[in-house]
This record gives C-alpha cells, structure tokens and sequence, in this order.
C-alpha cells in the first residue's frame, strides 16, 4: 500500500472505503493481475470512472484516474482514447452508473466502438446511495424504494450489448478470479470496445443476489462455445434458468472508432499532430 | 450612405445561396457589408428574408429601412413593402401579382426556363442588381465557383449576364475598400479562432443557432487534423470535451441554451477537476424550445451562475465578428491558464449574420500550454496548494507522474478526502484563480465620450445597433439635451467594473440596453457596484433590436428626463 499516487512503476493498491467483504475486494487485486501480466506501464493506464463504490477504483490503483459524474464515465473515456491513442483507457464502474444514469452512453459508445474497456460492478442494487433497485434488480426484489418489490423487468446488458453490436461481450463472476483476471485481460486487448459485466453480491445492501447464490449458479461456458458465433453468443445472453453463464459470449473483430477516422486513423496521436499555422491562413483567406 | 436590400423568399427557394452569392459580390466591390438572416423553424415554405446592407463605410447592423426588395414570392412584398423607401424598388417576377408603383417586374422565372433551369431565377436576379448598383458584370464570375456545383456554374454565369441586362444603374454608392477584406458568419468566425488557438477536439449535439459552428469544424476536419464527434447528446458533448481536455488536447463544445441546461453538471466537474474547457453558448430565446431560430440575450445570468456549488469561470460575451474569432483565441489560453471553463455567449444574431471584417491576423497568437511541475520533484501534486490557485497540470501518459482528476473534492494528489480543513483549502484555492483573472478582464468598449448625460449600457451583439445609435443621437445632440455614450461589455463575468464606474459617475442617467425581457445586465451592475440602471430597453421577441429602435427609445426617455 502506498500513501500517493505518484507511483509510475508498478499498479500498487491504497488502502479503500468499500464494506468489509465487498465483492468490489475480488476485482480490484484481479484487475492488477491483469494489467500486471499485460506488462503495460501504469503511465500509458488511464482509469475512468463515474460516481459509485465501484467507481473508487481508480482512487484505489497506482494509474492515471479520472473519477468524473455519475452515468458519465464513458463520454470523458473515449474522448481520452481519441485525444491519445497510447492511453489504455479502462471504466470501471457501476451498473447504475453504466446502464441507469448512463444507459446513453452506453448505446452509442458501442456504436463509437472507441478502443475501451468497460469493466461494470454488477451487484444488482445501488450501493452507494444505500440499497435501491437498480437496472439490473431483479423483479420482486424489496428495497427501500421498491416496498413492495422491484416491479421493473431487469435489464440484460450482455444481451443489449450485442444487439447494440458490441464486438466483444463478456460476463464474469467476482468469485471466480482465475476466471476475471483471463477476461479482463482479453478484454484489454480487444481492439475496440469491450464490455464486461461482471456480477458481484453487496454484502450490505443485497440480500438476494448472495455470494452463495452466484455461487451456485454461474456457470462458465464450455470449450464448444464458438465466441465468433452470433446466435450462440445470444443463446448464452439470453439463457434463463437457475444457470447463470460466464465467459466471453462474443468476440470479433470490427473496425474501431480510430480505424474509421480519417483524421486518426495511420496518423500519429491526436495529441502529437499539430496544425500548421499557414493551413489556418488558408481558411481565413477562403473568406476573402 | 448604405443601402439596404431584403430578399425574401419561402424555405426552399435558395435565397440563401443567393444572399451569400451577392454579398460576396459586394465585398469584392469593395463595399463594407452586414447582411442579417431571419429564417422560420422549417424547411420548406413560410417566410425567410435576409437582408444585406452595404456601404462604403463600417456598417456594424440592420436596419429595418429598406431600399430594395427582392421578392422571390408575393408574401414578401405584402410583409415588407410597409418598410421600403418611398423612392425604393421591389424586384420580383412578371407574374407577380402586388399592388404597389415602387414594383419592377422582370421576366426572372421566363428566363431562366429558356435557359434550361428554373432554379437559376436568382442570379438572373442577382444580374439585374448588380446592374441597379452599377456594378461591374464581371464580379460574379470569380464568386460563383465557391458557392455553386461546378456543373452549374455556366448557367448561373448566364442568367447573371442575362438578369445584368434586364435594369439600368439606380444606385450610386461610393465604394470602400473591402476588396481584401473577409467576409464570413458569426458562426465561422467563432469556430475559425477556436481552430487558430489549436483546437483539436469538438463534440457537439446539433442544435440551432449553433450548429453552423460544428458544420464548419467538421468541414476542416481532416484540413487541420481534428475531430468533430456529434454526441448523443450534450451531456456526452461536453464530458467528452472534458475527457479530451484531460488528456491534453484542446477541447470545445458548442450549443444553445436548452443543450447548455444539459450540460450544467459537467460545468461544474471542469470547476473542481480545473480541467480547462470552452462552452459556446449561442443563445436564442427560451425557456425551453423557445423561437429555435431567433435572437435573445437572455442566458447571461443562467451561465454566471449555471452548476451546483462555487467554482471560478469567465463569461466572455461576443460583440461582433472580431470578437468571435479574437476572444475565442483568447478564451482557450484562459481557460488554460486558469484550468477553468470558459464559456462563450454569442447568439443567433450574430451567428447567422455575415459581416466584412479585416482578414483576421495569427501575427500575435499564442498557445498556451499547460504548466508543468518542476522536473526535479519526486511527488507530483496534481492539486498543490499554490499562492496563485494555479497547479501544475501533467497530462496523462508522462512518464515522470502519474494524475487524478475527481470530482469528488479531493486533497492535493487528487484523492477523495472528507477533511474540513483540506475542503477550505481547496475552495479557496480555486477561487483564489479569480484575483489573477479579474485582473486581465478587459474593460467594456466605450462609444461616444468619457463624458456623458445618458449612459448606455450593453453587451455582445448589442454592440453594433448601440453603435449606430449613439452616432445618431449624438448628431441631433445641439437640438437636445443630453449626450448619450454606451459601454458594450464583452468580459461580463467576474464583471470588470473600473470604466463603468468611473463613468458612470458622472452620467446622469444609465439605460441597459438588452435583448432579453428581465434586464440581466442590469442586475449583474447592482449586485456588484451598486450601481442602478434607471431606465431600460428591452426586447424579447426574437428579433434583434435595431438602432433605430435604441434611438425612438432613448428620445423618449430623453424628453422625459429633461421636462
């Protein structure tokens, strides 16, 4: 543990304010692995979030971190990744955060397909603001809020990611961490954008979704699942039933935001290209 | 001497492209221009008119006096011909039916079906006033080229000459000498210095009278190597904009005032994360939808004041095209400097109005860039506590340190911290940025003399119309009491208040001048000198006040004042 963040050389953690027994304990040290085994520099990391427990992370790790607004994690993210290419751009953050607040953002950066990665804390419930139902509550869940149970349909976010047309769609379980720390690095590497949502109980404020009732659900994907395959991925998106699938649905490859932009693409960074002034003399003179 | 010309036309009948055509035409004559568009929130039919006024000298607004009117429907003369001049002209095709002797009818519509296209009416149009303006034929031919398809060019060049033929001279206007000078948008001029002060990025939802501004920069686009995202929406716009700041490009976002309710919060994450940020706001009346297409200055107080919780800014409102382009310059280097936001207030006014202006000078640009820790430090304080309020700004991806940006108040390495005594530091610390900004604001432009009976009080685009009127008033000044000065405002908040105060005291009266229904102005002026407008002048109807007007007004309280 360290007591600033100016360390450049490794992603060492600090000390948090998450429950005791978090899920969000599991991910964090899954995530240094990660970054750890992809050999990248933490100078070249940039970790972005919204507002959340989960959106602390970057608080928690030796990177570059910007902890913006609630639900607008991923604008300020890829506008990161489109300034400077060189930047590994991970949010990590909530699914309040990801698909309430934020559920915008969240289409339209699939359809971007900027080269982020976007790690979502699914614990089923808002932590933060003490236990109401969130996006992904399960219908019948009692909160605060919800007195006579959540009567609002879940949402499925892996689900909506690939009918967004998200390139690479993952869900992963904080309990299985051999598990997490594979995917987060796959996810890493994806070229283009790469949602992982990731379940994970609230010791605090969900007492349904338990640890030991992921536990006894998830359920990783077998080596017969073909993540080129559309139709397989969204049969496994869409399973229903005591079996919650894990593993990466959906994996191929498209042209990204950079690729597609005629100012980015084969071109150095944004932030190293500069505008010779005599073209700004051009325009002016275009007036005259 | 200026002359005053409206075309007039239904939504879809290209008087635009028409407009832009002639004004050019006029600049290279060499005449001074100011041509004003007042369009209906539609695409096809209603009622459009723009009106180009030219001169041989400084013309700085409209006016509602007109000397011709070209009508490309009947519409136009029955809304307008209460305005034209008695001895003035009314332009329109053979076939149309109006009752008025200053009428011209020429065959427009049958010529130019002889000439194999029906929509070329408007430059035999063109033709025919340039031959009223005594114009040289050959002026249009180097214009053409840059607003027309090349496959159309000939035609159009045709139904010039033809249109050429079609009137004698009418008009004598001593020419001046804007041959080489520009002539663009309020728009364009704006998103013309954001791309002279090194923009790189700009994210924006469509909205007018704004957009023009995203069209431009997206035009340039691969020209001057930057990217132009259109958001889903403006919250997106103007996080992104932060994003991008935050990683060391310049950023901007631009919108009206309904994109700029949107973007509030993110206003303030640029306040406390001291992340520099321009905002445009081009205004147009509200609440809410409001008039999409017409003027208002009616969003100052909402922007001094837009975002939860304190945190320093500076509101540069936007006089006129020079302005546009130079104070745009000037904001990206303040923001950068002071790692605040700065917004811009300019309006659809301005922004859709086109103006000659010198050709405007890169010969004292600067780019500031963000200031860096000293190179010997070993722990990097993204927030250090400085006497300026001023920290260094690494941007990510240096090797030396790391950075943290929160928007939860933080201590100085960027980390969430509840302490009471680091949360005073810190606001202090920001607000502290205000005592080296309120000393370079720039004072409000004086028009007329230091000393004055009546003051005028304005800001942005009133400039021109309040130009206009403190020239007239001040002729009729032997035959009445009472010289009229204005101050025009273009730093409005913090408010810079040497020169008003100082002049102020000895004027008589003060009158704010202001397009918005409420006086904003005004009480920016009592809440921080105290000082109190007696009179005011205000129009909120979505049309920009004229001189004119200011001056009927102004006689008013004149006759008043002096009983």
């Amino acid at each position: 543990m360290n007591d600033h963040m100016h360390q450049t050389q490794s992603f060492d953690t600090y000390e948090t304010a998450w429950c005791p027994g978090c899920g969000n304990f599991s991910i964090l040290p899954c995530l240094q692995k990660a970054l750890t085994q992809l050999n990248l520099d933490p100078h070249h990391v940039l970790m972005v979030a919204g507002i959340g427990q989960a959106a602390k992370t970057p608080q928690y790790i030796s990177a570059n971190g910007f902890c913006g607004l609630h639900g607008r994690a991923l604008p300020p993210a890829i506008a990161a990744k489109i300034a400077n290419e060189k930047l590994t751009v991970i949010v990590e953050t909530g699914e309040g955060d990801s698909y309430g607040e934020g559920g915008n953002h969240f289409i339209h950066n699939i359809r971007r397909n900027v080269d982020i990665t976007h790690f979502v804390h699914d614990n089923q419930i808002y932590g933060l603001t003490k236990g109401q139902a969130s996006p992904t509550s399960e219908i019948g869940h009692v909160t605060g809020v919800q007195t006579n149970g959540n009567i609002n349909q879940p949402l499925n976010p892996v689900f909506l990611a690939l009918a967004a047309g998200a390139g690479f769609v993952a869900r992963a379980f904080s309990g299985d961490q051999k598990q997490l720390v594979q995917i987060m690095m796959d996810a890493i590497q994806y070229p283009g954008y790469a949602l992982v949502d990731i379940l994970q109980p609230c010791i605090s404020f969900n007492k349904v979704n338990t640890f030991a009732s992921y536990k006894d659900r998830v359920q990783p994907l077998t080596d017969s699942h073909d993540p080129t395959d559309f139709s397989q991925a969204v049969q496994a998106a869409t399973q229903t039933g005591e079996q919650i699938p894990t593993g990466i649905f959906y994996r191929v490859e498209k042209p990204t935001f950079h690729t597609r932009h005629p100012v980015l693409a084969d071109h150095s960074p944004l932030i190293e290209q500069t505008c010779d002034p005599s073209r700004i003399k051009d325009l002016i003179q275009s007036f005259v | 001497m200026t002359v005053n010309v409206l075309i007039g036309g239904a939504a879809g009948q290209g008087i635009d492209t028409a407009a832009a055509i002639l004004e050019k035409i006029l600049k290279q004559a060499g005449y001074h221009v100011f041509t004003v568009r007042d369009f209906m929130s539609r695409i096809r039919g209603g009622h459009n008119f723009i009106q180009i006024r030219f001169g041989s000298e400084p013309v700085h607004s409209h006016t509602h006096n007109l000397d011709l009117i070209l009508a490309l429907n009947e519409e136009t003369i029955s809304l307008h011909q209460a305005e034209l001049s008695d001895n003035g002209l009314i332009v329109c095709d053979s076939t149309t039916h109006a009752d008025d002797s200053r009428l011209l009818p020429l065959p427009l519509n049958e010529i130019s079906k002889k000439l194999g296209n029906p929509r070329v009416a408007g430059s035999v149009a063109i033709g025919t006033l340039m031959a009223l303006f005594g114009l040289s034929p050959e002026l249009a031919n180097p214009v053409l080229p840059s607003f027309l398809n090349e496959k159309y060019i000939s035609i159009n060049q045709k139904a010039v000459a033809e249109g050429y033929k079609l009137a004698q001279q009418r008009w004598s206007v001593p020419s001046g000498s804007c041959q080489d000078w520009m002539i663009l948008s309020g728009n364009k001029a704006l998103a013309l210095g954001a791309l002279a002060a090194g923009l790189k990025f700009y994210a924006a939802y469509p909205m007018s009278p704004s957009t023009g501004i995203m069209e431009y920069l997206a035009e340039q686009s691969t020209h001057c190597g930057i990217v132009v995202e259109q958001a889903e929406d403006e919250i997106a716009a103007i996080n992104m904009a932060i994003g991008a700041s935050f990683a060391g490009v310049r950023s901007m976002t631009g919108t009206s005032g309904g994109g700029f309710s949107l973007m509030v919060e993110a206003l303030g994450l640029a306040g406390i994360t001291e992340t520099p940020l321009v905002v445009v706001d081009v205004q147009r009346p509200g609440p809410a939808t409001g008039l999409p297409t017409r003027t208002e200055q009616s969003d100052l107080k909402f922007v001094v004041s837009a975002s939860q919780g304190e945190f320093p800014r500076l509101v540069i409102a936007m006089r006129h095209h020079q302005d546009l382009f130079y104070q745009t310059i000037r904001a990206f280097n303040l923001a950068e400097r002071y790692q605040i936001p700065v917004i811009l207030l300019s309006d659809q006014y301005l922004a859709d109005a086109s103006a000659t202006v010198l050709p405007f000078s890169l010969d004292n640009l600067t780019i500031e860039t963000p200031v860096q820790p000293p190179e010997d430090i070993s722990d990097y304080k993204r927030y250090q506590i400085t006497e300026s309020g001023v920290s260094p700004r690494v941007i990510p991806g240096d090797p030396r340190f790391l950075t943290t940006a929160d928007s939860d108040e933080h201590d100085e390495w960027g980390r969430i911290t509840e302490s009471a005594e680091v949360r005073n530091q810190m606001v202090d610390k920001r607000m502290r940025k205000l005592d080296g900004l309120k000393r370079e604001l720039e004072e409000p432009e004086l028009i007329g003399d230091e000393s004055c009976d009546i003051l005028l009080v304005g800001w942005g685009s009133m400039y021109g119309p309040l130009q206009e009127a403190v020239a007239t008033l001040n002729q009729e000044g032997q035959h009445h009491p009472g010289c009229v000065s204005a101050l025009v405002f273009s730093d409005i908040f913090p408010l810079p208040t040497k020169r008003l105060t100082h002049i102020a005291g000895q004027a008589r009266l003060i009158v704010n001048v202001e397009q918005n229904a409420t006086g904003q102005i005004a009480g920016l002026i009592r809440e921080y000198t105290g000082l109190a407008c007696g009179r005011s002048l205000l129009k909120y109807d979505g049309r920009q006040m004229t001189g004119e007007e200011i001056v009927a007004g102004i006689r008013k309280i004149r006759e008043v004042a002096y009983e």
